[in-house]
């Protein structure tokens, strides 16, 4: 183990360093306040009329709180996915699509929602 | 990334079928499965801010779809997922450190996890259903 770390140069041979374990270890940190704030706010507002949740949602510190969490999350979700498909796609034409496809799924879900908030803090 | 196409057919080592099953193992393809879940989840809370954000329809129809006992039993299925995968998460944590990797401990853990996510998705949804009213 110590002779093969030591061998390593620079960021290894993926050339992308340790900054996949990273960001994952740090979303998942982020996530756990994030997702039960988010979590408590929606225990309060289930049943509610639209006209109440959107004056919940639309409030500054609740609007960035769930951007926040939509951010931390989407990061979150995009790495892990990455990681169960190298685990399980052995064809590389699949795996490079199924990467790209993991990427676009992430970012579409991560616009949308930030979106959504956005319009509903700047008003509908 | 090696092209593993043109990989040789190399002898598999034999994988999980001969090995007992244990509770860490579960755990560990639990953990998995509820990201999984939690991956595809994401478009149901994407479904419920984009209809809050379009129109009091669009936010009724949601409600209404997630109001059946059927749309109750999903939505606390995702969140048992979650409290599983968050749990689950901070035993991945622990272990970065070095600790609770033992098979005493890593079991201890490993139970910990399963009846903490089950005591927090019936308690966030009795919470949830008391304000209700």
């Amino acid at each position: 183990m110590r002779n093969s770390f030591h061998h390593i140069r620079g960021l290894g041979s993926a050339r992308s360093g340790t900054e996949h374990f990273w960001m994952q270890r740090l979303t998942a940190v982020a996530n756990i306040p994030l997702v039960m704030a988010f979590v408590v706010i929606l225990v309060t507002l289930a049943g509610r009329s639209h006209a109440a949740v959107i004056a919940t949602l639309g409030q500054p510190m609740v609007a960035i709180l769930m951007i926040a969490t939509v951010l931390s999350v989407v990061v979150h979700i995009r790495l892990g996915m990455q990681v169960i498909i190298e685990d399980y796609v052995n064809s590389e034409a699949r795996k490079i699509a199924l990467l790209m496809a993991n990427t676009f799924f992430s970012i579409a879900v991560g616009l949308a929602a930030v979106f959504a908030v956005l319009r509903i803090s700047f008003g509908l | 990334m090696t092209d593993s196409s043109t990989r040789t057919e190399r002898p598999l080592s034999p994988h999980l079928s001969v090995y007992r099953l244990t509770l860490t193992m579960v755990m560990s393809g639990a953990h998995r499965i509820t990201g999984v879940t939690l991956y595809f989840g994401t478009l149901i809370l994407v479904w419920w801010l984009v209809a809050a954000a379009t129109s009091p329809r669009n936010f009724d129809l949601i409600n209404a779809v997630f109001g059946t006992w059927i749309g109750r039993l999903v939505l606390f299925g995702y969140t048992w997922a979650l409290f599983h995968h968050m749990l689950g998460g901070v035993r991945h944590l622990i272990w970065d450190t070095g600790r609770g990797l033992g098979p005493v401990e890593s079991r201890r853990l490993a139970l910990a996890t399963l009846v903490g996510s089950i005591v927090l998705a019936v308690l966030v949804w009795a919470i949830g259903l008391v304000l209700r009213g």
